[in-house]
């Protein structure tokens, strides 16, 4: 079974993600923040991460960043899932070694068309 | 609704473009022909049906049927057959066809651009195997409205997010106000879109070496579907190919195509002894 780090600081979005991840048959791991899902990542690397952009503490951009740097970081899929929806932001992640963006709002099949896409399914 | 009246409507949109309405789907035509009613004016569908049986009334009978086709469709629907094009159909082709250099690809039921648009940027991923080439790719479909939809080339941000990888919608997508996105200048002009229906003759289309065909013959009865695929394999040299969709098979509905053996959805025509 793979896994997936949802990190959202929106409790209902970690909720829904969950719920539509674990029905695609993915073990979901789940922080509020970027420093929170930074520390998980550091333990144990997931297969994929569910990545928001703006939280408090740490946002997505940077934790992506972090995340690439540590030992074997490279391998997580990073999928975005933000309502930043413009050129400009998506470039950025992408930059900064984002393998997906989702603009939400978001639901079941565009999830599993992203997952799909970057091999994760 | 009277089943006079079901059986009215049915018969008009199966004659007109071969999609089949079971009575168990009277649901389908109420839903949605409550719109149409609307917006000529009329209260509800008995009076359609009243103005209907008036007179022969062409633009009338057309938004009767471009109300009852389905039109939902996706960037790269299914994956596979755009990979089993870069992989196994284009490379044939451009080795066949080297003297010509000259390939025609048609969509023959288009309908809101996405699929004629997914061939064109997989084509225009391949780059310098196609430079010199002329490609054309003809996008046809029954429904007005939808070929209008796929001439504009803007999509919702809902609709760029099925199927197109986020990478593809950076390189050839440019975002407009609103959560819209429209398909680059070059992309579109490397589609021609017309009207056309699949019950019609196809000769005046020409010839092609690759026909997608996917996700409309699923509506047609036995007999529309053998006629229609009859009639492609026609529009087919020897090594051309046929593109159905995931749910679709030749098998029992006609002898003039035969699977490519292990190739899903692919099909090539076969000629009568
Ligand atoms: C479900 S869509 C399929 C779109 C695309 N080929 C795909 O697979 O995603 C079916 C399309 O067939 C069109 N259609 C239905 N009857 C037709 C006919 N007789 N001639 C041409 N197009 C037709 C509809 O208007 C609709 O746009």
């Amino acid at each position: 079974m793979k896994s997936c780090l949802i990190v959202d600081d929106s409790r209902v979005v970690r909720m829904v993600a969950r719920k539509i991840l674990q029905d695609l048959s993915f073990h979901t791991i789940e922080a509020e923040d970027g420093l929170k899902a930074l520390d998980i990542c550091k333990r144990e690397l997931p297969d994929a991460v569910l990545l928001d952009w703006n939280m408090p503490v740490m946002n997505g951009l940077e934790f992506l960043i972090a995340l690439r740097q540590l030992e074997g970081g490279s391998e997580p899929k990073v999928v975005f899932c933000t309502t930043e929806n413009d050129l400009e932001h998506i470039q950025k992640a992408m930059a900064a070694g984002a393998d997906e963006y989702i603009m939400k709002p978001f639901d079941a099949e565009i999830i599993q068309s992203k997952f799909a896409q970057v091999g994760l399914i | 609704m009277k089943s006079e009246d079901f059986d009215l409507l049915s018969r008009l949109v199966r004659d007109r473009s071969g999609l089949v309405l079971t009575p168990d789907k009277s649901y389908l035509l109420e839903s949605r022909l409550m719109p149409v009613a609307r917006k000529i004016g009329v209260k509800g569908l008995d009076e359609l049906v009243v103005k209907l049986r008036q007179r022969s009334d062409a633009s009338l009978e057309r938004l009767v049927v471009e109300a009852m086709t389905t039109n939902e469709t996706l960037f790269f629907r299914d994956t596979k057959p755009f990979e089993q094009l870069t992989r196994l159909v284009l490379p044939n082709l451009l080795e066949k066809r080297a003297a010509k250099r000259q390939i025609r690809v048609w969509c023959a039921a288009a309908s809101t651009g996405q699929e004629p648009y997914s061939i064109a940027i997989a084509l225009k991923e391949e780059g310098a195997k196609v430079a010199g080439w002329k490609i054309e790719l003809l996008g046809t479909d029954i429904n007005l409205e939808v070929i209008e939809r796929a001439r504009a080339a803007v999509y919702s941000q809902f609709e760029v997010q099925r199927g197109l990888p986020i990478k593809l919608l950076v390189k050839y997508f440019k975002q407009m106000d609103g959560d819209k996105w429209q398909l680059n200048q070059e992309i579109r002009d490397m589609v021609q879109y017309r009207e056309f229906n699949l019950l019609h003759d196809m000769k005046s289309l020409g010839q092609f070496d690759v026909v997608f065909c996917r996700n409309v013959l699923i509506y047609f009865d036995q007999p529309t579907k053998a006629q229609v695929l009859e009639r492609i394999a026609e529009l087919l040299p020897d090594d051309g190919v046929l593109y159905l969709g995931g749910a679709e098979t030749v098998l029992g509905v006609t002898d003039r195509f035969e699977p490519i053996p292990n190739e899903r959805g692919l099909y090539r025509p076969v000629r009568k002894k």
